[in-house]
Order: C-alpha cells, then sequence, then structure tokens
C-alpha cells in the first residue's frame, strides 16, 4: 500500500486533487481511497488530505500516521503544521515551490504548480487552481500513470487547460 | 460503471435510481451533500421528484410521512441532532406503516457540539419500528440504498428503513463505486393502505385499551417478517449485481477463538486487526453486524467476543455489548471508542483483543480507574 | 470580544458581533444556537468570547433564553440575555420557540444575524434566503420570496424591534444599548453579509452591506412602541434609491438572475418603502 497525505488550505483543491488521485489510481487497475480529515474550521485553514493505493480493496479509514509521501501545496502551513510528521525514512515530499527546498534524510522535488497556474491562466475567485498541476508532478513521480492521470483530470473538468497544466507540471518538475 | 464516489455521493446516486416522488429534508453537517447532490438532481432535471426544502428536521420527517402515505415513494436524509428532532415523527412514520427511506449518517450529540462519527444518535431510535442497517464501504452504502426501497416497501415489511453511514469516516471518503442498471430491481411501490377519498377511512385515530397493542404487534409481526424479505432481496441482489451481503460479515470467524464485533467502519477496520492478529498466531475473526433491527442471530458460544461500541447508555453499558449479551447469553469484553469521532485505528483494535479482560468494559483513551 | 476567531475572511457577522458585545457589556449571557456563531467562538478549550456563552440546540435558543431569563429576574438579577441567532435558526427551525417567548413577554434581546443562507453547513436556502439567490439547495436561484420575520415580530408588538446592517457598526452599537433599556422581548435583525455565501471577494463586506441599503435591498428602521422610524441612511436611500443591478451584480449568487425576478424583487422593494413610510406617518 502507498500512502500519501497533502497538505494545503481550505478552497486550494487539496481534497480534489486527492479525488484525481484517486481516480487515476482506479483508471491503472488499482484500489485506492482518498479522505479529506476536514476540521470545524472556515476556509482558509490547513486541510490534509489521505490517499492510500494498493493493488487490494483498502479497508483502514484512521488517518495516515507513516506516509510514503508528502505533498505540500501551500508552504505557509509550515508555519504551523509539521509537514514531515511521521514520514517514513526516505520518503518522498512534493512542495509546491519556485525556489529550491531540501530535507535531509527525504527526496524532496521542487516544483512551482502557483507559476504553472497563472502561467496557464487557471485562476478562479482570484486562487490559482493547484488540484490539476500537482496531478502532473504525481504522474512525474511514478504514483500514477500520465495517461490516467489525464483521464481523470478530463473526467472532471472540461476546460482543456487543466490538462496543460498537469502537463506542465510533469515537465518542469525537479528531477 | 465504476467511479470515485463519497459516502454521501453514493446515497444520491442510489436515490436518484430509485426515483422517489417526493423528499424532503433539512441541512446538517455531515449529511448535506446528499441533500444538496439530490437538489442539483432535481433542479437540472435528472429526477422526476419533488424536493421539499423544510424548516426543520421535524417538519422533514412530517413533509415525509404526508407524502408517504398517499402512496408514493419517499426519502430523507439527516444525522446526530436532526435525528433525534424527528424522533417523535420516526415513532410516527413506523406507526404509521410508511416505508420511507431515510439515510442517517452516524454522528455524536452535544454538548460540546461535536460534528464527527458515534452510533449512538441511530442506536437512541432502535426501539422505534425502523429497520436499521449500519453499512461500512461507499459500495455497500450505494447498495443498500437501493435494496432498503424494496425491503421497506415489500407489502411483508412497509415499515421503514434507516441506513447508517458514519460520518466524515465513510460520508466524505472517497472509494470506487460500481453503480448497476436497476431494471425493474425495486418493482413500482403499491401502499395497501395509501389515502384515497373514494375510499375514505380515519388515519390514527384514538384507539382504545383493547385494540392498540394489536397494532404494535402487528409492527413487530412485520419486522420478524422482513427478515426473510431482507434474505431475499440481498439474495436476488447477489444473482443480479454479483454482490453478496447478509446481516452480518464475517472475516475469518470460521476456526477464531476471539472474535471482534463491531458496527460500521470500525467493523471494516477490524479486518485489517484479524490479519495482523492472525500473522501473530492469534486465531481471530471480526464479525461486522450489518443489520441491527432486525437483530441477526449470532452463533457465538464457545468463543471470546470483543465487542467495540461507538456509542453508551449512561448508566448501563454500550449498546451493541449488551445487546449482544441479551440475544446469546455470552460473557464479553467491551470497549467504548470512537466516541465523538475518537481517532481508532486497526492497532488499537488489535490491541482491544490482545489485552481482553472477558466480562469487563473499557473505555479506551480513559483511565477509569481515577 | 478577542482576536483569533474561527470565522470566515471578510465574515460581516463577526463585526457585528464586536459591535454586539461592547454594547451590551460584562453583565450579559449570550444563548447561541447552531450557527455560523458557534464556530467563531472558537473551538473547546479556546473561546473568543468574554461573557458566557450558552450553546443549545438548533431550534430551542428563544425558549432557552426564556428560561435563562425568568431564572435570573427571579434571584433578583438584571443580567443580560441576548440570543444570537442566524437567520436558520430563527426564521427556519427556532421561529416556533421564539414567537412563544415573545408572546410570553420574555425579558431579553433576540439578536437574528441574517447572511440569507444556512452558512456553516455550506449554504443550502433558508426562509430568508432572498429570491433568485442561488444556494447549493437552489442551484438554479430561488423561487420563493425571502420571509418577512420583521412584520411577524412586530405582529407579536414587542416594545422596541429594529433592523440593522453589519456595513453600520455605531448604528448597532445604538440599537443594541437601546434595545437593553426596555424590559420584556426586543428584537435586533441585523443584515451580515457573507463572502462565500454570497460569493464576492472578501474585503468587500462593508462595500456590499452600505449598497443593500442604498438600493433598498435592506431597510433600516426601529419600531418601538408602534412607533415606526426610518433610519436617515434609508431615508436617504428612498428619496434616490441606487439601480438594485448595484447590489445584485458583485454577487455571485445573482449571477444569471432572471431579469422577471429582479423586477419581482424591484416591485418588493417599492411596496416594502410605501408600507414603512405608510407606517412611518401613521404612527408620527
Ligand atoms: S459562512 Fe458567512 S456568516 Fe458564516 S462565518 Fe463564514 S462569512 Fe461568516
Amino acid at each position: 500500500m502507498f500512502e500519501i497525505r497533502i497538505h494545503s488550505r481550505g478552497g486550494q483543491g487539496g481534497v480534489t486533487a486527492a479525488r484525481l488521485l484517486a481516480m487515476a489510481a482506479l483508471h491503472d487497475g488499482k484500489y485506492a481511497t482518498a479522505c479529506p480529515f476536514y476540521g470545524a474550521e472556515r476556509r482558509g485553514a490547513p486541510i490534509v488530505s489521505f490517499v492510500r493505493i494498493d493493488d487490494r480493496p483498502i479497508k483502514i479509514y484512521s488517518r495516515i500516521r507513516q506516509p510514503d509521501m508528502v505533498v505540500v501545496l501551500d508552504t505557509s502551513v509550515m508555519d504551523t503544521v509539521d509537514v514531515l510528521h511521521g514520514l517514513k525514512k526516505g520518503g518522498r515530499i512534493i512542495i509546491n515551490s519556485a525556489g529550491k527546498r531540501e530535507f535531509p534524510g527525504f527526496e524532496c522535488r521542487n516544483v512551482d504548480l502557483t507559476g504553472i497556474a497563472l502561467r496557464k491562466n487557471l485562476v478562479v475567485a482570484g486562487s490559482p487552481i493547484l488540484n490539476t498541476p500537482v496531478i502532473g508532478a504525481l504522474a512525474k513521480m511514478g504514483i500514477i500513470t500520465a495517461d490516467s492521470a489525464k483521464k481523470a483530470i478530463r473526467e472532471m473538468f472540461s476546460d482543456e487547460r487543466n490538462v496543460n497544466a498537469a502537463d506542465a507540471a510533469y515537465k518542469e518538475m525537479s528531477a | 460503471m465504476k467511479k470515485i464516489a463519497t459516502g454521501n455521493k453514493a446515497v444520491a446516486e442510489a436515490v436518484k435510481q430509485a426515483t422517489p416522488g417526493v423528499v424532503a429534508a433539512y441541512p446538517i453537517t455531515p449529511q448535506t451533500e446528499i441533500v444538496e447532490q439530490i437538489a442539483e438532481f432535481v433542479s437540472g432535471g435528472l429526477m422526476p421528484t419533488r424536493y421539499i426544502a423544510v424548516e426543520s428536521e421535524h417538519s422533514a420527517m412530517a413533509a415525509c410521512i404526508g407524502a408517504s402515505i398517499t402512496g408514493v415513494r419517499t426519502f430523507t436524509a439527516t444525522s446526530s441532532h436532526g435525528l433525534l428532532y424527528m424522533h417523535e415523527m420516526t415513532n410516527w412514520a413506523a406507526g404509521a406503516r410508511l416505508p420511507i427511506v431515510m439515510a442517517n449518517v452516524n454522528r455524536s450529540l452535544g454538548p460540546g457540539w461535536n460534528i464527527w462519527a458515534e452510533h449512538t444518535d441511530a442506536l437512541q431510535e432502535r426501539d422505534t419500528g425502523w429497520l436499521q442497517i449500519y453499512v461500512s464501504t461507499v459500495q455497500e452504502t450505494y447498495d443498500a440504498i437501493l435494496m432498503a426501497f424494496r425491503i421497506a416497501e415489500h407489502n411483508d415489511v412497509l415499515l421503514p428503513v434507516m441506513v447508517n453511514l458514519d460520518g466524515f469516516l465513510l460520508s466524505h471518503i472517497m472509494q470506487p463505486v460500481d453503480t448497476v442498471e436497476l431494471g425493474d430491481f425495486i418493482p413500482a411501490i403499491y401502499l395497501p393502505h395509501a389515502i384515497d377519498p373514494k375510499h375514505p377511512a380515519g388515519y390514527g385515530p384514538l384507539t382504545g385499551p383493547d385494540q392498540h397493542f394489536k397494532f404494535r404487534w402487528e409492527i413487530e409481526r412485520s419486522m420478524r417478517d422482513s427478515v426473510k424479505v431482507i434474505e431475499q432481496t440481498e439474495k436476488e441482489f447477489a444473482e443480479r449485481f454479483g454482490r453478496k451481503y447478509g446481516f452480518t460479515e464475517d472475516y475469518r470467524c470460521d476456526d477464531a477463538d476471539v472474535i471482534v464485533i463491531a458496527l460500521g467502519t470500525l467493523g471494516k477496520e477490524a479486518e485489517v486487526a484479524v490479519d495482523i492478529l492472525r500473522n501473530e498466531g492469534v486465531k481471530a475473526g471480526s464479525m461486522r453486524i450489518r443489520w441491527l433491527r432486525p437483530f441477526p442471530k449470532l452463533e457465538l458460544k464457545g468463543k471470546d467476543v470483543v465487542v467495540i461500541d461507538r456509542d453508551y447508555s449512561f448508566g448501563f453499558g454500550g449498546i451493541v455489548a449488551n445487546e449482544i449479551k441479551a440475544k446469546t447469553g455470552i460473557s464479553l469484553y467491551s470497549v467504548i471508542a470512537g466516541i465523538g469521532g475518537q481517532e481508532v485505528t486497526y492497532d488499537d483494535i488489535a490491541g482491544f483483543v490482545r489485552t481482553r479482560r472477558m466480562g469487563e468494559e473499557f473505555w479506551f483513551g480513559v483511565n477509569t480507574h481515577v | 470580544m478577542l482576536k483569533c476567531t474561527s470565522a470566515c475572511a471578510g465574515c460581516s457577522d463577526s463585526l457585528a458581533l464586536r459591535y454586539v458585545l461592547k454594547a451590551a457589556g460584562p453583565d450579559t449571557v449570550m444563548v447561541v444556537p447552531a450557527c455560523c456563531t458557534s464556530v467563531i467562538q472558537g473551538i473547546y478549550p479556546n473561546t473568543a468570547f468574554n461573557v458566557p456563552v450558552y450553546n443549545i440546540a438548533f431550534g430551542a435558543a428563544a425558549a432557552c433564553a426564556s428560561g435563562m431569563s425568568n431564572a435570573f429576574r427571579a434571584a433578583g438579577k438584571k443580567t443580560n440575555v441576548i440570543v444570537y441567532a442566524g437567520d436558520g435558526g430563527t426564521l427556519d427551525i427556532g421561529i416556533q420557540a421564539m414567537s412563544g417567548a415573545f408572546e410570553r413577554g420574555t425579558d431579553f434581546l433576540y439578536i437574528c444575524y441574517d447572511n440569507e443562507a444556512y452558512g456553516n453547513t455550506g449554504m443550502q436556502r433558508s426562509g430568508g434566503t432572498p429570491m433568485g439567490a442561488k444556494t447549493t439547495t437552489t442551484p438554479t436561484g430561488k423561487t420563493d420570496a425571502k420571509k418577512d420575520i420583521d412584520a411577524i415580530i412586530a405582529a407579536h408588538d414587542p416594545p422596541y424591534m429594529a433592523t440593522a446592517c453589519a456595513a453600520y457598526p455605531q448604528d448597532i452599537f445604538k440599537k443594541v444599548q437601546k434595545a437593553l433599556t426596555f424590559r420584556g422581548p426586543t428584537f435586533l435583525h441585523i443584515l451580515a453579509p457573507c463572502p462565500p455565501g454570497w460569493r464576492y471577494p472578501t474585503e468587500k463586506s462593508v462595500e456590499i452591506g452600505k449598497l443593500a441599503v442604498k438600493t433598498g435591498m435592506w431597510v433600516l428602521y426601529e419600531r418601538e412602541y408602534g412607533k415606526v422610524t426610518i433610519g436617515p441612511q434609508s431615508k436617504a436611500a428612498m428619496k434616490k434609491p441606487l439601480p438594485l443591478e448595484e447590489y445584485l451584480s458583485p454577487q455571485g449568487r445573482f449571477k444569471g438572475i432572471d431579469p422577471k425576478i429582479v423586477e419581482i424583487l424591484k416591485q418588493r422593494i417599492a411596496k416594502n418603502y410605501q408600507r414603512l413610510a405608510a407606517e412611518e406617518e401613521a404612527s408620527a
């Protein structure tokens, strides 16, 4: 089983990203569950989503305690949340960042998802949409196949800019 | 067709396929997504249903009662305080023999406000004459709603059915769900006592001490008859759509020395604990109770039984544990865990089994000796 | 009220709350049914209020407050009892308890902050939702009119009732202070623009609130022992109202609204103005 924890703020698309990831995994012929952990907080509060992918049906409902991978859509949550908490030794990190961040002991990849969203004009109500670009990054990491990623995005969004943004993230993500 | 959906969306999808004539509902977390989705289906012309956005849950159930007695299929959804606010009317719906289907998203009760999973809400409704089922996956949620209409409306039953799913844990999780071509799986509704000006009758008038108990017995008789109807319905569902269910879901129970019993998602996660225990050489099994009303026949003699209650009856004990005790006469280990969304993992469940003390009660996370 | 509430950014209800609490002073108990304010007050063990807050079930605030008020008075205490409820808890599920409490002459102030939908559960229609507004349960716009709760309250003939708007904080302050000088039930109905629900940028709450008054969608007035006084802001608006479209167009919830509904809304505004002006004149 592969376990991913996504950190974002309410309204940034972390939940949708989790959903897209599960959909893509399903297209890959795998089993997947995605669950946002909701607090009672309002828009803008830090929020985590959990995605599990496996070859067998998944029977676990409790939160992920030792993820294989952590995705950070908004680095500002790192001020108040320990995003590395429980991450397995050598675990992987995707960070939405234009700069380069390193975390010793982990494999960290940086990708400027916000920049990509702005460039592709993927902006809703003033906020860049991060949920589709991050799916491209996850495909690059081999969590899902690029074909399934595109298929999942197209199922959910009719606007091709979403697929383009995922493509861009796929190409631009640091090695 | 396979897709990814939340438990709430699966409810709405099944309701859409069952096409009730009337849906009356009131928003409450974590159920709201169900009625939002239904409202969207209705306004988008995808459901030929009247959607009544009532002003309270009491009115939601009352509106369902008024609709149902005309002989149309009805549905509502609620949770927690909403369910208890309709309590007077849930009794009425069962007593009036109306096959209303309701999704209840299990959530704890205040104060303090807490929106997370607990079963006390539905368990406080267990004496109302509603059939109750507790589900554990998005797929099972979808399937149970479809079957609920058929079971409720069966003329040997004519009692309302409550489908219970855990707040957030199941209502908001996204899992694969395979939707079906329903065909004639749910026959057209026929309510023999539907209200009809051509045949004037009084409904629920003053009924004397020499009569009232007979109507109560009729509820119980139908409850007993529903066992057969549930079995038939689940059998035909399996034949048509390939997914098999039962009163309980038993996992590695056959040769087990110790059996964990729980409702809902905890019952599913217990299977992971069972695998862990088996690897340690413990002959464990798990039994997830699905139908709580009518209460299933359980074969538990000679085994250690650990019951996890995500609920409580104050001054008495875990509700499910005590129901099992009363029905089977066995002694068991009663664990109270998961109240108000308290996190309980498969490791915790395995721990309950390892440290079981038969005949005792244990509140997870609380030092009861202080 | 303290800093660090759990409200959405730009929430005008938290603004209104600040002024209500300031005006009410320390000898006050707030009774809050399920609503956004039950979240805004903070999550246990924190609280953002510096007066006691009694949380109670959705439909029960006015009844609970009438018990509390009677108990305080029986003990010879003057403690202000203020219900602070949303439109759902007032116009819909709480209306029975509220009507009873007003009819029984309960000594309390009932404040309804009206964000015109169920905000806590993510914006479903309520009896307070205006015609034409999209909510999650009216995805194509509400077809029924906003319930006139003020007329319903007026029918109970309380000594004092008023409307207010979160965009006019001093007005709220004055009205709360005044309401608390009366014995018996008093009512304050505050329009509370809500960025996520009404779908406008967070910094525009005050602007939207003012537009509601300037276009006549919301009228500020007081009713004291039956005598109606229309507030100066609304008086000015009545003379020269801004076109309703200026209020509707910045709000996503009115996007694509049927022009026929806009006409109905305009007629309702005109009728409402006429009625209030006539009442003011008759009661002068
Ligand atoms: S939903 Fe609206 S009223 Fe409620 S806290 Fe958010 S902005 Fe305020």
